[in-house]
């Protein structure tokens, strides 16, 4: 079991060092291990910022890592999760032809469908939004396509832990 | 306005405000400012002033190593900064506390590609502790607080400083606060009631322990806490590379170094034992030998500082994440004194196979040659068990570490996890720095002095006494011992054509001697120690002698070459 490869998820809170995220980025290479996504930003504590990563990795290689990021001095804490353990989500961006989309008159379904929402809309492109994980924003990109795709773009992986505990104690 | 100061003078003080009196280093363009405002605090600061940057930073680790407390090094930007790249990762590996700074362009310049610019930060994130670019003086203080208190707690390690012209040159207030936590850094964990009770529950049912000890115990200021564990449980011990010197070489059921150049019944025992207590060190590649055949009979305690070494190399039946003198000391009051008169009795005749196949052949040869053996125990025992010993890489290092007769703390100073030939003159020179009272011994092959042989002119400049013994073999020995085992005497690119080194002493100024016998050793030894300055030993050993005992690679500890053709293999 420890050696079968799975999807990690791996929650990094830091304090806001510039560079740190060249070093945590670092002990994944070192490993060669592939940073499959990452997002990056504050949280609402002041100075403490987040940074998710997923990866697929054995759980020994995963946890070697994970070590090794939480023995960096400004790292708070760095925990790794399978799937099954987090709520998650990505968000992805599609900008649509305007004209195409309102000619063919599925918008409504599209959205309802995806739980999509529009962001904008012009009489030239439409940007479309929808949160969700990756096979579903796959899902939704696959029904937008036939009406010719100009920007498809997704972020990487926000997740909070399914456990009823505060994240981060020192800095409650 | 008149109480602000510059940058660089904040820096002199902070570094005053923690206790140091030493700095290895190196000026140059950037970094001007700070060595113009040493000249206001030479009456409290010797710098040293080196011959390579490498040269300061290994003279640091060796000062760190010896004293215990932070070597401090001052290099210019971009050339001099990547000339201590390699001392970096030397001390990120072997745990040592550095507070290196290096100057840097002023912040407007920054990413320009300006002259003698380079990324240090970026550069040497992955092989620091912590690092830092201080771009405002007020941050000055601040910074060198953090970076001491990071350099030396916990597991100790090296921090960079990267000091712009901008924050050398702008005036601050200077207030100094000695820095005293982080919250994101937890440097002294302490493992659970549980945990201890189950540790001290597996050493008392155990019939055959072994303890291997690493350099953990001489970062704790453990040695006597590790005596005491070992005296209370009579339990057998060996010791790493880098542990050497925590226990004197004639303790009781102490056997000395283990891995892949290590005593035969360290080896052997620990293949043998039904429980292996790790103490302070990491299972490096080079202690385990094949790691799916260490330790294999065994349950394992790990007691390390560093949780991410705990399980990292091999699976543990329990961790103690801790200072290994507070875990030893919980322990010591948590076990039932112990008795193992007869697996200590099995220990004796691997002892003696290797003293008979190895050890004496090597102390008192046969042959005229001198081998490195001899002249490492003749040399160390001379000084009574009290020198500090320091090696280069390579035969002279494996030679020193099996055969010095070491009575003393601190007393074992060598390149462990990185194996930096060129490490051990400058190294040597710190040690002798940080402790002018003991006899400092550099063992050195001759292609690893040629490394960093411009640091004569530092022990000439400093009149600093480093007894450098020159183990003089005509060959990149280490190197040239694989290939006539591992690659059919085919030696490649490893015949050294050397320099007259007594010419290079002569214009150094140093005090020569060649050593050619053994007849010519004792008087040798005499001269060498004769007075309290340098001296270069030139001693000519035997050309194509091999160290020995060996774990070839992929073997397990249990199965040892002693010689060429022979073997010493677990029935
Ligand atoms: C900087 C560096 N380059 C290369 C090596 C590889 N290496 C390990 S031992 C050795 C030979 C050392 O020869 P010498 O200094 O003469 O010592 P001896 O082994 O003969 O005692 C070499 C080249 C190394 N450890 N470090």
């Amino acid at each position: 079991m420890d050696n079968e490869i799975r999807t990690y998820t791996v929650l990094i809170y830091t304090e806001n060092q510039i560079g740190l995220l060249s070093q945590i980025a670092n002990v994944f290479t070192r490993r060669s291990l592939s940073i499959w996504t990452l997002t990056a930003g504050p949280t609402a504590i002041e100075g403490v910022h987040t940074i998710t990563i997923t990866s697929d990795a054995t759980r020994r290689k995963i946890d070697e890592a994970v070590k090794q990021i939480e023995k960096r001095v400004d790292v708070i804490s760095a925990t790794y999760y399978v799937s099954e353990e987090i709520v998650y989500r990505e968000l992805a961006l599609c900008k649509v032809p305007s004209p195409a989309l309102l000619e063919s008159g599925a918008i409504e379904k599209l959205l309802s469908d995806h739980h999509a929402r529009i962001l904008e809309m012009n009489p030239e492109f439409t940007v479309l939004q929808k949160t969700g994980t990756l096979r579903e924003t796959t899902a939704f990109y696959e029904s937008v396509k036939p009406f010719g795709v100009l920007q498809f773009v997704r972020s990487g992986r926000v997740a909070v832990s399914r456990d009823a505990e505060p994240e981060i104690k020192c800095c409650k | 306005m008149e109480n602000k100061i510059k940058g660089s003078e904040a820096f002199w003080k902070a570094l005053i405000a923690e206790g140091v009196d030493t700095v290895f280093g190196y000026p140059g363009g950037q970094i001007m400012h700070v060595y113009d405002s040493l000249c206001s605090y030479t009456d409290r600061v010797r710098h040293i002033l080196v011959r390579h940057e490498q040269g300061a930073i290994h003279a640091a680790q060796g000062f760190a190593r010896v004293s215990g407390r932070p070597g401090v090094v001052l290099v210019t930007s971009g050339p001099g900064a990547t000339n201590v790249v390699t001392g970096l990762v030397d001390a990120m590996t072997d745990s040592t506390p550095l507070v290196v700074v290096t100057g840097q362009v002023p912040n407007a310049a920054l990413g320009t590609d300006a002259f003698q610019e380079a990324d240090v930060t970026g550069m040497t994130g992955p092989i620091t502790k912590w690092n830092y670019q201080i771009r405002r003086p007020e941050d000055v203080a601040w910074a060198i607080a953090r970076a001491f208190y990071i350099a030396g707690s916990g597991r100790p390690g090296p921090v960079v400083l990267d000091f712009t012209k901008d924050a050398q040159v702008g005036l601050t207030d200077f207030h100094y606060e000695k820095c005293t936590g982080i919250r994101s850094y937890h440097p002294d964990p302490f493992p659970s009631d549980k945990a201890l009770d189950e540790a001290a529950a597996l050493i008392d049912a155990s019939k055959k322990p072994f303890v291997v000890f690493g350099q953990g115990v001489t970062i704790s200021h453990a040695e006597d806490r590790l005596a005491e564990f070992l005296r209370k449980g009579d339990l057998p011990s060996g010791s790493t590379m880098l542990g050497l010197g925590a226990l004197p070489t004639d303790f009781p059921n102490y056997e000395g170094m283990i891995g892949m150049h290590g005593h035969v019944a360290a080896n052997v025992k620990t293949s043998e034992c039904d429980l292996l207590i790790a103490i302070g060190m990491r299972f490096s590649d080079r202690v385990t030998g094949s790691v799916g055949k260490y330790a294999r009979n065994a349950k394992v305690i790990h007691i390390d500082i560093d949780k991410a070494e705990i399980g990292k190399i091999i699976p543990v039946t329990v961790g103690l994440c801790g200072d290994a003198g507070r875990v030893l000391e919980a322990l010591t009051a948590r076990i039932s004194p112990g008795s193992h008169r007869e697996w200590l009795e099995s220990f004796v005749p691997v002892r003696e196979i290797e003293k008979k196949k190895v050890i004496e052949p090597e102390l008192h040869p046969k042959g005229k040659e001198l081998k490195m053996g001899e002249v490492v125990d003749a040399v160390t025992a001379y000084c009574g068990g009290r020198a500090i010993v320091v090696t280069d890489v390579g035969q002279n290092q494996l030679m020193a570490s099996r055969y010095s007769r070491l009575a003393s703390r601190r007393s074992f100073i060598s390149s462990g996890g990185l194996g930096t030939m060129g490490f051990g003159l400058p190294a040597a020179i710190g040690a002798a720095i940080a402790d002018p009272s003991r006899p400092v011994c550099l063992f050195v092959g001759d292609g690893g002095i040629q490394m960093t042989i411009q640091e004569f002119g530092t022990i000439m400049q400093e009149h600093t006494g480093v007894k450098v013994i020159l183990l003089n073999n005509n060959w990149l020995g280490n190197v040239r011992q694989w290939q006539q085992l591992f690659y059919d005497r085919r030696y490649s690119a490893t015949r050294m054509i050397n320099p007259n080194y007594e010419d290079i002493a002569k214009a150094y100024g140093i005090k020569y001697i060649r050593v050619k016998d053994r007849e010519a050793l004792p008087k040798a030894l005499e001269t060498l120690f004769s007075d309290n300055g340098p001296c270069l030993m030139d001693v000519l050993v035997e050309e194509e002698a091999n160290v020995m005992p060996m774990v070839p690679p992929g073997s397990g500890l249990d199965r040892m070459m002693l010689t060429e053709n022979s073997w010493y293999e677990n029935e």
